[in-house]
């Protein structure tokens, strides 16, 4: 036991928005003066967490305890009051203000309380500056003129700028070069000297071995580590947190005889995105899934919405049924029969205010149309018929998407694809914000979907999806395919250790 | 092809389960609330009307001025609905107005007769909702930037049409509409325009795949791009579509007021956006309504015609005005934060 209460305790947060249960009784602790790594996988409820720390998001529940008193944090000002600071990963500078006008924003230097002295402002945000090791940042320069690491730079001179006790940093190394990230972390050092705590959120797990004190690792919302030592826990069992395989997976059986001798399907040739991925060849076929496994940043998404037409590749294309289409065109891509389930389901693919039917007709409303009019009656049986294939809860196709859970909200937009008739699926982290045991129906209709003649494709950062799921995987690296194989001749750890280390393909 | 989507199985299927038919009842419910609150506006106003000025508001042809009055913006207002329901928004409706109806009415197409006028004032809407609609599907402009730059260039070119003066109508056939003879059972002809447009935009918008794309651009138009819309197509039809009522609109105003004038259709994009918003479509996209919009133009309409009646200036009907803007939006979002 510490002497000293931890500087902050979370427990048993819990946070919810429609359809998905973002936080699930977060326990967290932070002592003064260490660096706290949060971990997880994109969608685990770190931005959430980091939220409700910041006063942006009101918990639903849960209890929050600063300096062993119990407090709420009722907004970013009252969070900000108890000496709580935010570096958010997409930067919340305001680009047309000069850097020192963004460090002292809500709190100027003031004569008689509103004329703003500038000079003040500019010299303080010059010691800063200073202290933070970057002193050629002119304070009177606009920030919009400077590069990412310097706006990063000026996001945490403001944090500095309060009285601060802790700093939230949101994925800082993400935009910055080796060298930078070598001066942000000597600032965190001495932040920490001085009895700042720090909470650091990172995909990259040696930059955790480098300055972590502790480690909580995220998963689903829930916490499914705390504060274990961040130096010495072994690569593997984190990651193995992170992905998650204490959830019990439960995966349809493949096919005995798997699809071959048959015309390719999808196939792709030599498609690049210059700085995304490089030239990827692929080749599905009707009844196959192939999975592609790798880290945030790997180039996953990417390939998928390339594929898709939603990207334009740089070189390369892409062929159904031996056709190649458009490249850079949806819906050259959506004609030859490709559907896309991607990966922000509520940004990239529903209708919020619409009801489930119309999220579902949504791609092949002329097929219920004549002359551009609408034969409601075959629309909503048709729709009825999609959904109730895939057994969407609640059975009516009626009710407003938005009341529905993650699980069926992904089985409506697989409905979609299905009442199009479409023939290649792609899929990109089908089950982000599905709870588990809706995850094993999905598994279940991807592999039925595929049984009956459809191509696959999934994207999923979870290593045991894609190798229970998956026929052949494709390992990712940086952008680069390090390792094919057939997914039974796989198992997690190598994937994992292809993934972080990226051996050469054998 | 439909071979993944096998017919519905179980018994279940005959007999539409009691949620569905309650989820169908509430949110007709729900369109219901809004039309409803927007009807008992209505009335009230009516009330007020009746009461203030028995004689004079409650007077046949007071009523037919007051739907003629609402004609002619009404018909902009529905094309303004689609473009807001899409998410966009047409600042250059009035000026559209006014360009179409001076080059209606210049002495050389004149000339052409009643259909000169009707073709020439359709075609300068058309064109203008072109121009609005490559620049902002095609040009990636922003509408409010577009439109309102098309604000200013109508505007000015019907000033230079007309070097000011009043451009007065004298092809009889289209006067005669605006004549009490012409009136079909009591209808002024302007009103059955105004009433088949509506019933046109209200098919358009919740019976035909148009309508859906609308709304559907307007409620997210990246998850429409990625479900196979071409967005940008469907919103250069918009404001054409929108460009259209403008011209319908100006065809109208001149049966109206016998002439053509620069100064015509002035704040008209204040009027159909106010219009559109206190119906019940949504600013940001997504949902539109055209029995809303109706409701609304005939409230703004009502309200100008009860203040005339009783004297008082136009400063204390913009003022009302405002005020019910103001209390439609908080109303509404409080019942979107109930539902």
């Amino acid at each position: 036991m510490a002497p000293e209460p931890p500087l902050l305790s979370m427990s048993g947060i819990t946070k919810s928005f429609p359809g998905v249960r973002a936080l699930d009784g977060v326990d967290l602790d932070v002592q003064a003066g260490e660096v706290h790594c949060l971990l997880g996988q994109n969608g685990a409820g770190k931005s959430t967490l980091i939220k409700v720390l910041a006063g942006a998001h009101q918990p639903d529940t849960g209890r929050l305890r600063w300096r062993g008193e119990e407090v709420a944090l009722r907004s970013p000002i009252a969070a900000m009051r108890l000496g709580i600071a935010t570096i958010y990963q997409e930067l919340d500078l305001v680009e047309h203000l000069s850097v020192a006008e963004n460090v002292h924003l809500g709190h100027e230097p003031t004569t008689a309380g509103f004329v703003v002295r500038g000079k003040a402002a500019r010299q303080s945000t010059a010691a800063l500056l200073r202290r933070l090791g970057h002193p050629e940042i002119d304070p009177a320069r606009l920030v919009g003129e400077l590069p990412a690491a310097q706006q990063q730079i000026v996001s945490m001179a403001r944090a500095l700028s309060h009285d601060v006790r802790l700093i939230v940093m949101d994925e800082p190394s993400a935009a910055l070069d080796p060298d930078e990230v070598d001066n942000l972390f000597r600032i965190v050092g001495d932040l920490t000297a001085e009895g700042v705590a720090v909470v650091y959120i990172s995909h990259r797990l040696e930059e955790i071995r480098r300055i972590g004190d502790r480690v909580t690792v995220l998963k689903d919302g829930r916490a499914v580590a705390v504060g274990l030592p961040a130096k010495s826990t072994p690569t593997r069992e984190v990651v193995a947190l992170m992905t998650g395989r204490n959830v019990e997976y439960v995966f349809p059986e493949r096919p005995t005889a798997p699809a071959q001798g048959e015309e390719p399907l999808l196939e792709v040739q030599g498609l690049t995105r210059q700085g995304e991925f490089e030239p990827l060849d692929l080749v599905i076929h009707p009844g196959e899934i192939v999975g592609l496994a790798g880290l945030v940043g790997s180039g996953r998404s990417e390939i998928l919405e390339t594929v898709y037409g939603a990207r334009k590749p740089t070189a390369g294309h892409v062929s159904v049924n031996g056709r190649p289409l458009k490249p850079g065109s949806v819906r050259a891509a959506v004609r030859a029969g490709i559907g896309l389930a991607p990966e922000e389901r509520k940004a990239q693919a529903l209708l919020m205010l619409e009801s489930v039917t119309r999220n579902v007709s949504v791609s092949s409303m002329s097929r219920f149309s004549r002359a551009g009019w609408i034969d409601r009656r075959a629309e909503l049986g048709a729709a009825r018929a999609a959904t109730r294939e895939l057994s969407l809860r609640p059975d009516n196709p009626s009710v407003p998407i938005r009341t529905l859970s993650g699980g069926n909200q992904q089985k409506a937009v697989l409905a979609r694809w299905l009442l199009r008739g479409c023939r290649v699926l792609l899929l990109d982290e089908p089950t982000r914000g599905v709870d588990v045991g809706a995850r094993a129906e999905l598994y279940a209709v991807v592999r039925r979907l595929a049984d009956e003649g459809l191509a696959v494709l999934l994207v999923s950062s979870e290593v045991p999806e894609v190798l229970g799921l998956a026929d052949r995987v494709l390992v990712l690296r940086e952008g680069r395919v390090v390792h094919r194989a057939p997914a039974r001749e796989l198992d997690e750890h190598r994937v994992l250790d292809l993934v972080m280390e990226g051996s050469p393909a054998t | 092809m439909t071979q993944h989507v096998s017919p519905p199985r179980g018994s279940a299927d005959k007999v539409p389960s009691v949620s569905e038919s309650s989820a169908w009842r509430g949110m007709f419910a729900r369109a219901d609330v809004r039309t409803l609150s927007l009807l008992g506006v209505l009335a009230v106003l009516v009330l007020i009307g009746g009461i203030t000025k028995p004689d004079e508001f409650l007077d046949t042809r007071n009523l037919q001025l007051v739907l003629t009055q609402a004609s002619v913006i009404g018909v902009v207002t529905v094309g303004m609905t689609f473009v807001i329901t899409s998410g966009g928004i047409d600042l250059s409706v009035g000026a559209i107005v006014a360009l179409a109806s001076v080059w209606a009415t210049t002495v050389a197409t004149q000339e052409y007769g009643f259909a000169g006028i009707l073709f020439t004032a359709v075609i300068v809407g058309v064109g203008c909702g072109l121009v609005n609609g490559l620049l902002i599907a095609y040009g990636a402009m922003v509408p409010f930037i577009a439109t309102l730059a098309m604000l200013a260039s109508a505007r000015g070119l019907a000033l230079q049409i007309t070097d000011g003066s009043t451009q007065v109508v004298t092809v009889n056939s289209v006067l005669d509409l605006g004549e009490r003879d012409a009136y079909v059972l009591g209808i002024p002809p302007l009103v059955l325009v105004f009433a088949v447009v509506t019933i046109i935009g209200w098919l358009v918008l919740n019976r035909t795949t148009f309508g859906r794309r609308t709304v559907a651009v307007g409620g997210n138009a990246e998850a429409a791009r990625l479900a196979g819309i071409d967005v940008r197509r469907q919103r250069l039809y918009l404001y054409l579509l929108s460009g259209l009522c403008c011209g319908i609109a100006a065809f109208l105003l001149i049966i109206l007021s016998g002439s053509g004038q620069n100064t015509n259709g002035n704040l008209y994009e204040l009027d159909a956006i106010a219009a559109a918003i206190i119906g019940g479509t949504l600013l940001s996209g997504g949902r539109g309504t055209i029995t809303g919009s109706v409701l609304g133009v005939l409230i703004f309409t009502t309200i100008t015609n009860i203040f005339a009646l009783n004297n008082l200036q136009s400063d204390v009907q913009q003022i009302a005005k405002g005020a019910i803007i103001v209390a439609a939006v908080l109303v509404q979002r409080r019942t979107a934060s109930t539902t």
